[in-house]
């Protein structure tokens, strides 16, 4: 009996536990979610606030159920958007791939550091965390300006006579996102490759494997969870990434957070803003689900 | 001839056979710490070698360094007349047992197999065979598609040795092999690996802690302690006559008196005990102690005669005491006795007829006598 009682106060604990993340994901994700999806829904009107609301009530009392789906098509319509998906992608690849392969090294030298040298290496990753992010971007638009750091060191070198034009470039805003996601995408293969078991590796030397081979036939595949968790990491917000094209890009890169940010901003048009963000978050949701997938299938092996 | 047949078996009394591996004057430093200091040691192709010792003395290390995982600070390693200090790990013709057994977890027991042919290149249908082979050899059937996280740990102890075994190695390295299994699993693969090594003739070298396990197994026993070899022999060198009272009471037990050398002969030392003037010690092993030298008495408890009446014989090897504890093994029993002077003795009797009513040999605080064979004590000078 008394174990019985004891069990169930144990179960209203695990639920009380389990309800307050719920609560919070209701609280601050769902409700926005909603609240988007809705004005997703609306007609764009020149009014406080600038958007229809989805119920009205006709002119007999009935009430009326309006939803449009034209912003949706309307992104459809217009290939900008297509594009900005597109090249919002392209970009957050390219970066994601970027990051693995200068990170990959990185984390693999910080995991295989002494302890000291290793505590030391990771405040390293992890300092550029202590100034604002905005202020980082900013600095390399002072470095990278025509008349910037980079530019006048090289002339002062004398290895260009010219500065290169490298600020608002496809160049820059890679450099940009490369810079500033690397830390995501070290820190959980970095915790994925300290715990690796180098005895797997010394196996691995001892039945003939050379250096490389036992790379990609033990290392690659015991560390795949961090490359998964650290490709996300980077990947999903350099895809809806607005303030790197914005600042380092200027008017050269098109992806999809300038593009809502313009449609929100400039053109007042909600609808269609919300149109393009809950689109970009079926975008983004998509790889999450492919990898918890995968994640579950690892677990049942 | 009796002569050649004998070396067949003992190939390091040849003095014509050249060692196959080959280990001068090797020490391996970390910082200021001597793991492994100074070692000189020759094995012969077809033995079944122990490195024997404490936690912490430095046996790892040294297989470490045959591998190829470790180099040595100082020193030279040869396999197969090779010298193979610079050889990479990969390149060595040796393979290893790790104490892991450091299984690829992302790999079936199958794959995990393969592997090592795999890196050599071998073509996939040779591949295929062997690997089918050496799976009947180690008995595990119907576990090729498994991962090892699917295996108990005897399972996954013979995926190692299989592992290890199929690119046929000139020399297997074995760390710790057995030390994950429980006692009855090790016994029953004590004598497989004895087994497996005379079927396949490779040169087996085991690092092991347990001293019982290096005595089953091996042809020859090194014994290790702070880097050093301390005595390199058979196993019935090593337990019959341990040069150190570390030895001594490393391997087995033993019951130590200090004394000094009052007769030294060619076939005869006769010892003085130094806690009590009137106790002697014959041992009939010849040596070239002198007179006064301090040594050490050692006689294994199995050793020891135990008797309820005097043993009459002059100059011959007789203490007395009193039973102070019985230890009933079934098997045997172990007596500690406590002598006139104070100091305990071990003492083991087989138990080969029924004790009648629960009786011992002697009882509690009854007076015995010890007494021993001449031949049985070994003097230690160290
Ligand atoms: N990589 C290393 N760095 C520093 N010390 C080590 C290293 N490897 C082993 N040692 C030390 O060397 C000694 C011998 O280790 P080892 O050969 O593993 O002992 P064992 O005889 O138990 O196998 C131990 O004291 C251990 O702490
Ligand atoms: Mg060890």
């Amino acid at each position: 009996m008394a174990i019985d009682i004891g069990r169930k106060l144990q179960d209203r604990w695990k639920s009380l536990l389990v309800a307050v993340p719920f609560f919070w994901l209701l609280l601050f994700f769902l409700i926005p979610f909603v609240i988007v999806f809705k004005i997703s829904l609306a007609e764009s009107l020149i009014a406080s606030p600038p958007f229809s609301s989805l119920l009205t009530w006709g002119e007999e009392g009935e009430l009326k159920i309006r939803l449009l789906i034209e912003n949706y098509a309307y992104l459809f319509d217009d290939d900008l958007y297509v594009r900005a998906y597109l090249n919002s992608v392209k970009v957050a690849f390219i970066s994601t791939v970027i990051c693995l392969l200068i990170g990959y090294p990185m984390a693999y030298g910080i995991a295989r550091a002494n302890p000291t040298r290793r505590k030391i290496l990771l405040i390293l990753i992890i300092l550029p965390f202590w100034t604002s992010f905005l202020l980082r971007v900013y600095s390399w638009m002072g470095i990278l300006a025509d008349q910037g750091t980079l530019n006048n060191f090289l002339i002062w070198l004398g290895l260009i006579d010219e500065p290169i034009r490298m600020l608002y470039t496809q160049f820059a805003v890679y450099l940009g996102i490369v810079y500033s996601y690397l830390p995501f995408m070290i820190l959980p293969l970095y915790a994925n490759i300290e715990k690796l078991d180098w005895s797997l590796l010394e196996a691995a030397a001892d039945l003939g494997a050379k250096p490389i081979s036992t790379f990609f036939t033990v290392t690659v595949p015991m560390t795949i969870p961090g490359i998964i968790a650290g490709s996300l990491l980077v990947f999903i917000p350099a895809t809806g990434e607005y303030v790197i094209p914005d600042l380092l890009g200027g008017g050269n890169s098109l992806m999809i957070g300038k593009v809502l940010y313009n449609e929100f901003n400039s053109n007042h048009d909600w609808p269609v803003a919300s149109a393009v963000a809950i689109a970009l978050l079926i975008l983004l949701v998509l790889p999450m689900m492919l990898y918890q997938r995968y994640q579950s299938k690892q677990l049942q092996a | 001839m009796p002569q050649d047949d004998n070396f067949a078996h003992r190939p390091w009394l040849d003095p014509d056979k050249d060692p196959f591996i080959k280990i001068r004057s090797v020490s391996k430093r970390f910082g200021d710490f001597t793991a492994v200091d100074n070692v000189d040691l020759d094995i012969y192709k077809g033995e079944l070698f122990c490195l024997l010792g404490g936690s912490g003395c430095g046996k790892s290390t040294l297989l470490r360094m045959l591998a190829g995982f470790e180099t040595p600070s100082s020193g030279e390693l040869f396999i197969d007349g090779e010298k193979i200090n610079d050889i990479p790990a990969y390149a060595r013709p040796v393979n290893m047992m790790f104490q892991s057994y450091a299984l690829f977890p992302h790999m079936t027991v199958e794959k995990n197999i393969a592997y090592g042919l795999q890196r050599d290149g071998v073509a996939k249908a040779e591949i295929k065979d062997r690997v089918s082979d050496m799976i009947k050899l180690v008995q595990l059937n119907d576990l090729a598609k498994r991962k090892p996280n699917q295996l108990s740990g005897g399972q996954c102890q013979r995926v190692a040795l299989a592992r290890a075994l199929i690119k046929q190695p000139k020399v297997l390295l074995l760390d710790e092999p057995l030390a994950a299994l429980d006692k009855r699993l090790r016994e029953q693969t004590q004598y497989e690996l004895m087994n497996l090594q005379d079927q396949l003739g490779i040169t087996f070298v085991v690092v092991t802690h347990d001293q019982e396990e290096a005595m089953t197994l091996s042809t020859r026993i090194a014994v290790m302690d702070k880097g050093k070899f301390v005595q390199t022999g058979t196993p019935t060198e090593i337990y019959e006559t341990p040069d150190s009272r570390f030895v001594a009471n490393f391997i087995g037990s033993a019951n130590i008196f200090q004394g000094h050398v009052v007769e030294s002969d060619r076939d005869r030392v006769v010892v003085r005990s130094v806690r009590d003037d009137n106790l002697l010690f014959y041992i009939d092993h010849g040596s070239d102690l002198q007179v006064n030298a301090k040594v050490w008495v050692a006689i294994r408890p199995e050793k020891v005669r135990i008797s309820t009446t005097p043993h009459a014989e002059a100059r011959s090897n007789q203490l007395a005491g009193i039973v102070h504890d019985i230890g009933y093994l079934g098997r045997l029993s172990n007596y500690k006795i406590k002598l006139d002077n104070g100091k305990m003795i071990d003492v083991t009797h087989p138990n080969q007829t029924r004790p009648k009513s629960g009786e011992h040999l002697a009882d509690w605080d009854e007076k015995v006598y010890l007494s021993w064979e001449p031949s049985s004590a070994v003097v230690l000078t160290q």
